[in-house]
């Protein structure tokens, strides 16, 4: 608005705006419909969703997923066992091992084959260094989704420390592909074990920064507290997993209860970490904390590998015998698994994937009720979900 | 200016002009995929820089935009968006396919939700061959382009084949 | 583990005595138990592998009674998936299989198999099947129904699962199936204008069909053979 009224016109144009305001100030405005994605920095990939708001507040919230949709069920169905595991790393594609462990272990019960012990271990090992490269990746995000993008680089250093140990290993930064039935695929360079240990003191380090920068920032609080709660019995309901579940107060990890043999988790003293608010701050706070958990795991992993045989007698052409088998495990993003029917071919009959960010997306219509848009972002950090596991 | 369109750029200033254009893509990521993962590693990560070479990565639209990274699977229901996306960039515009899914619908290749490549929707300067390329393989990538951009001649919009990072 | 001594156990011959016998899974052989208590004719097949898993069949009309059954009486709160099963065999071939039978073995492509369900048994060629689990006691229950084919439609179980609406979108565009009294059946992963139902064996996977893969080419050996072992069969 300039200074100076020069003259009669000019004066009666500003004061009818200023008319027109105060009568904007009480008009019932009706709702618009904002549609966040499917291109968005805040979205994880290609997630729509479209919010129906009145004024800031959202009235309904529906993710509209399949922007990502590339049919791996029907793709399993004309693949071979080894074929399939290679696609199936691309599902959660950040932290990739853990996509190919519940198809190994479904395959192996179908074939009933163990993996021979130091296998089974150096598999724990990598599954939960993936947790480690995608949780590690999350934390950074986590600072990007409310606005403090420092995090975000933080988050990607100190994430090339995990995935160097990945590709010295596996040969692969991610998408290692090195899960076989019966085994792994190689065996551990020299000097790996060292070397992983000093990642894993990085990983440690970067945990303590992002307290200090995220968790026990008081913006970070004030945001995420209270925000987009979810009682326990509706993320039951849901079937959320993973850190969503345990924030909610469910003591309910499958690495504990009744996974499928084939990890070494019973050789190795841990804790389930839950928090009873429900709210985005108690599910990042899980995350951060089964981060250092998730350290302490593979670095008893990492002093007792036991030595022997990398992978058991399997033909050399895999034919799964006749019969069906559910295998899932506790992977970063929550509860995957894999449903195998097979009729003793080359290829499964019907595999059904089981992901975890399915699930975790299918609460957002009921949470977002009510909140405001920036909460939704909120939400959707804390729930952390990848798009490659909605959409399969 | 008047000198472009009618032809007679002298070369110097033509080469000014193309390195001062390659030291300044503004580079709008459309990651939709596994990498897009390593295309944030290039982007973010102090240890594959891209700001370096002088991409930015963070316009604030297409339209501020020089160069489309497309990184990732291109299904049939997203392919519409990514068409107006280009046809929101202004001229002179270049796309880099990143990954295997973009160039040719990848490891999904028999999928029935899957387009065959992004080269269907849009054309395509710099295919970069991996699944995923590793960040240094998408620096390459810059860098063939950067070159390609320095020995243009504005005049034609490009109608060049498309460079393969081998 | 109990199932690799089922293995063995079978191999011996599996006229086995009881005492021979897989080791009986008793928590789960009680579970089964309480189902058919309270449902009697409703659960018409099921199927236990001893130390894993349980497969309960139920009659179609009792699909939301068994959940119910199941997430108020037996403890299984949690949600975990629900699909659906096409038992037809592929009318377009054994695919991968039939490139083994032609390259590996010499022998023309085979004839798929017959139609045949699997564990808990079945007599229709869609089921719908769904798995829960117990956060508390550590087990999950899959449960499948049988869908006639000429009326592929199904009771809801949104109203005791509240999770189950975005899993029954999916089923219906996937499979064709209609869950009645689910409050919002539209698309979930596919565009609008797609036709067909993909996970449904007779949808071809067109590029397949066009230029079919080369066939089984094997250029890495096993770990552990040596390099000159390793020998593939090219295409």
């Amino acid at each position: 608005m300039t200074a100076v009224v020069p003259d009669a016109e000019q004066r009666a144009y500003v004061a009818a705006q200023a008319a027109d305001a105060r009568v904007n100030v009480e008009f019932e405005s009706e709702g618009m419909t904002l549609n966040i994605g499917p291109q968005h920095p805040a979205t994880h990939g290609t997630l729509r969703i479209v919010a129906k708001l009145d004024g800031e507040q959202v009235v309904s919230c529906e993710p509209v997923p399949g922007y990502m949709h590339r049919g791996y069920e029907k793709l399993t169905e004309v693949r071979t066992y080894p074929q399939i595991n290679t696609l199936v790393n691309r599902l959660d594609w950040v932290g990739s091992f853990a996509n190919e462990v519940p198809f190994i272990l479904a395959a192996e019960k179908l074939m009933d084959v163990e993996a021979p012990p130091r296998a089974q271990h150096i598999r724990t090992i990598l599954f939960e260094m993936s947790r480690l490269a995608n949780i590690v990746l999350f934390l950074g995000d986590l600072g990007a989704q409310m606005g403090g993008v420092t995090a975000v680089f933080y988050g990607f250093r100190d994430r090339e420390f995990v995935l160097n140990q990945i590709e010295a290993v596996t040969g692969g930064r991610f998408h290692p592909n090195f899960d076989r039935i019966g085994g792994i695929k190689d065996d551990l360079p020299k000097g790996w074990i060292a070397e992983t240990k000093v990642a894993m003191q990085k990983v440690r380090e970067f945990c303590d920064e992002v307290e200090d920068l995220l968790i026990g920032n008081e913006i970070f609080k004030m945001r995420a507290r209270g925000v987009g709660v979810i009682p326990a019995d509706v993320a039951l309901s849901y079937g959320l997993s993973g850190a969503n579940l345990r924030a909610s107060g469910v003591d309910y990890d499958i690495r504990r209860d009744g996974g499928a043999p084939g990890l070494a988790y019973d050789k190795v003293d841990w804790k389930v970490i839950t928090h009873v608010d429900g709210d985005c701050f108690a599910r990042c706070w899980v995350r951060l904390q089964e981060v250092r958990e998730s350290v302490k795991i593979c670095e008893q992993l990492l002093d007792t590998i036991p030595a022997g045989p990398i992978m058991a007698k399997v033909p050399r052409i895999i034919k799964v015998p006749e019969g069906e088998a559910y295998a899932e495990t506790e992977n970063p993003l929550g509860i995957m698994g894999y449903y195998v029917a097979s009729k003793g071919d080359l290829t499964p009959f019907r595999v059904k994937i089981r992901t975890p960010s399915f699930n975790n997306i299918s609460v957002v219509p009921w949470v977002a009720k009510g909140v405001y848009v920036p909460d939704v972002i909120t939400i959707l950090a804390s729930l952390y979900f990848i798009l490659g596991d909605i959409d399969k | 200016m008047g000198l472009v369109d009618s032809g007679k750029m002298p070369k110097p200033l033509t080469k000014l002009l193309n390195t001062a254009r390659k030291y300044s893509l503004w580079c709008y990521q459309w990651g939709l995929a596994c990498c897009a993962i390593e295309m944030g590693a290039a982007f973010v990560s102090p240890r594959y820089d891209i700001m370096r070479l002088g991409v930015i990565p963070f316009p604030a639209s297409p339209r501020q935009a020089d160069l489309v990274i497309v990184s990732g699977t291109l299904t049939d229901k997203m392919a519409p968006a990514l068409r107006r996306l280009y046809e929101q960039m202004p001229d002179p515009k270049y796309v880099i396919s990143m990954g295997s899914c973009a160039n040719c619908g990848g490891p999904y290749w028999d999928s029935y939700s899957v387009t065959k490549g992004v080269d269907q929707i849009i054309p395509v300067d710099v295919y970069i061959p991996g699944c995923p390329p590793r960040p240094e393989a998408l620096l390459e990538g810059i860098v063939l382009l950067q070159e390609r951009i320095l020995n243009e001649d504005p005049v034609d919009r490009w109608k060049g084949d498309p460079i393969v990072v081998v | 583990m109990s199932s690799s001594e089922t293995a063995t156990d079978a191999a011996e011959g599996t006229e086995a005595e009881e005492a021979e016998a897989p080791p009986r899974d008793d928590r789960r052989e009680a579970i089964l138990a309480r189902i058919t208590e309270v449902l009697g004719d409703a659960v018409v097949g099921s199927h236990i592998r001893p130390g894993d898993d349980l497969w309960v069949r139920v009659d179609r009309d009792a699909w939301p009674d068994v959940h119910e059954l199941a997430s108020r009486r037996l403890g299984c709160t949690y949600f975990s998936f629900l699909s659906g099963l096409d038992w037809l065999p592929s009318p377009f071939g054994r695919d991968m299989d039939s490139q083994e039978d032609i390259l590996t073995k010499g022998t023309e492509a085979k004839e798929p198999a017959p139609m045949a369900s699997g564990y808990a048994g079945g007599d229709t060629r869609f089921q719908v099947f769904s798995r829960v689990n117990s956060p508390t006691e550590a087990y999950g229950i899959t449960f499948k129904a049988d869908l006639p084919d000429d009326d592929l439609s199904i009771r809801t179980l949104v109203p005791i699962f509240a999770g189950a609406q975005w899993h029954e979108r999916e089923a219906r565009e996937m499979f064709g199936f209609t869950f009645t009294g689910n409050p919002y059946p539209v698309n979930l992963y596919l565009p609008g204008a797609f036709e067909g139902y993909p996970l449904r064996k007779d949808f071809p996977l067109l590029s397949r069909r066009v230029k079919p893969w080369p066939g089984i080419v094997d250029v890495e050996p096993m770990p552990g053979q040596d390099s000159d072992e390793g020998e593939g069969e090219d295409g």
